[in-house]
């Protein structure tokens, strides 16, 4: 993994994360959202987990995001009026923000593991897909199958909460 | 060089920014897109370890690439719910702003 591209794709990611949250604009928060997905995914890519990596631009960048912008295309919102911010509100959640982030900062710094590069692969193709399903259907099957059973609920939830008369 | 903590500084700052955005942001939707932004950046360091710590005959720990799998599933159905339940709630208050949300505040 060059370190050029590490800190591209991380600048790209942070920034477009950024964006999503001081965005007023929905529609321009959820593109952002897309660019940072590919970022991250272009991240799994360079750690040398390519089903992770495609997995990731599949699920998120192309259905997830679809979903969210159908949402917004169907509850048709517009840009937010401008309401009176809140200054000691917005200074708090950054103060509380801030603070998590320098906790999470000191508790890397003393990681000793933290400062080591990463160890060299024994061959430079690894049989991702091969791999990742093996331990899916060995060692994984009952929760493999419990996740079939909650995407069936989250299915047959949606259609219920989306009937027009809500009992 | 890049070291294991780059990524998890990196991590760290994704989901900070996601923390902020679920604090700061008053539009239900946007703190609907800090949540994922959260669940990505704990995937981020899952992967990251996953690659630092080879097994035996050298290839990445596959068990944290399958727990990411999980976490991906299981997030694209939270995305369908919880999109579900804010057309639900649109529908009955014409609003997504939290601040218009208030019945149950003490």
């Amino acid at each position: 993994m060059s370190p050029f591209l590490f800190w591209l794709f991380a600048f790209v990611m942070l920034v477009f994360g950024a964006a999503v949250v001081i965005n007023r604009n929905p529609i321009a928060s959820a593109l952002s959202l897309v660019i940072c997905f590919m970022g991250l995914s272009a991240l799994f890519i360079s750690l040398d987990a390519f089903f992770i990596g495609i997995i990731q631009v599949l699920v998120y960048a192309g259905a997830v995001m679809v979903l969210f912008l159908f949402i917004i295309m169907l509850l048709d919102l517009r840009m937010e009026q401008l309401r009176k911010l809140n200054i000691v509100a917005v200074a708090g959640g950054l103060a509380v923000a801030m603070a998590f982030f320098i906790q999470i900062y000191f508790v890397i710094g003393q990681l000793s593991a933290a400062k080591q590069p990463f160890p060299p692969l024994a061959a430079v193709k690894t049989d991702d897909v091969h791999n990742v399903g093996l331990l899916l259907f060995t060692n994984y099957t009952l929760p493999f199958q419990v996740i079939g059973v909650l995407v069936l609920v989250a299915t047959i939830g949606v259609i219920v909460l989306s009937k027009r008369e809500l009992r | 060089m890049v070291t294991l903590g780059h990524y998890l500084i990196v991590s760290g700052m994704l989901f900070t920014i996601g923390f902020a955005g679920v604090l700061l942001r008053r539009n239900i939707i946007i703190i609907f897109m800090s949540l994922e932004l959260m669940l990505n950046a704990a995937n981020l360091s899952l992967v990251a370890f996953s690659r630092f710590r080879l097994t035996p005959d050298g290839l990445p720990n596959y068990n944290a690439q399958v727990f990411v799998f999980f976490i991906i599933t299981v997030a694209a159905a939270e995305v369908a719910v919880g999109l579900a339940i804010i057309v639900a709630l649109y529908r009955a208050r014409q609003t997504t702003h939290v601040e218009d949300i208030n019945s149950l505040k003490f």
